[in-house]
């Protein structure tokens, strides 16, 4: 499986997110240094999710989450993960 | 627990009011989240100490361990973590820093 699609399905089914995007901007790092990818080519994501999860958790403990979830993806070569983590009242 | 390294962490954070772990030096940052943050801070002519991860593969992966979080940068303001890029970006945007940096007393230039 792709690895933006293993994220996309692992933060859809813990966070029930109300928005949720993965975009994969791996190609505007391309031959960046320190950069293994691990032949995927998949290396650098920026995901933006809305969930009710969040709701009542500081910034950081949000983030946490959201590693937390995508471990395996972290230490399997995901080089730059960016993240925004909004509760729908804060998305509007 | 008697981790050298996690003691090292302590001493710095407790000994520096503002530290930033991260990848190069604050004049030669190594990747851009950790540029971005160098930008931040010295936005707000804030001192602070950064340290150098990929000088010591040992504290590249014991400062993810001691703060639980899998990523370089992070941002330590009187021995709390604050957080990695993407937090202190937000925080800079929406004001927040500002206040966290008022409330712990770190001299700003105005």
């Amino acid at each position: 499986m792709k690895i933006r699609d293993s994220i996309e399905r692992k933060l859809t089914e813990a966070l029930e997110p109300t928005r949720l995007s993965v975009l994969d901007q791996s190609a505007e790092h391309a031959g960046h240094m320190g950069h293994p990818g691990h032949g995927t080519g998949e290396t650098h994501f920026q995901v933006d999710v809305v969930s009710r999860a969040f709701v009542g958790k500081s910034k950081v403990e949000r983030n946490r989450m959201v590693y937390a979830l995508l471990a395996e993806e972290i230490a399997g070569g995901v080089h730059a993960l960016s993240m925004s983590t909004s509760t729908p009242d804060e998305a509007g | 627990m008697s981790n050298p390294v996690f003691d090292r962490i302590t001493q710095d954070i407790t000994e520096n009011d503002v530290v930033l772990y991260m990848k190069g030096t604050p004049m030669f940052p190594q990747c851009g989240f950790s540029a971005a943050v160098v930008q931040v801070l010295s936005g707000y002519g804030v001192q602070f100490k950064g340290i150098d991860v990929l000088a010591d593969p040992s504290l590249r992966d014991g400062v993810k361990a001691f703060t639980n979080w899998p990523t370089i940068p992070q941002l330590y303001v009187k021995g709390e973590f604050v957080g990695g890029c993407d937090i202190i970006r937000e925080m800079a945007t929406n004001g927040e820093l500002t206040k966290l940096f008022q409330d712990k007393g770190i001299a700003v230039a105005a």
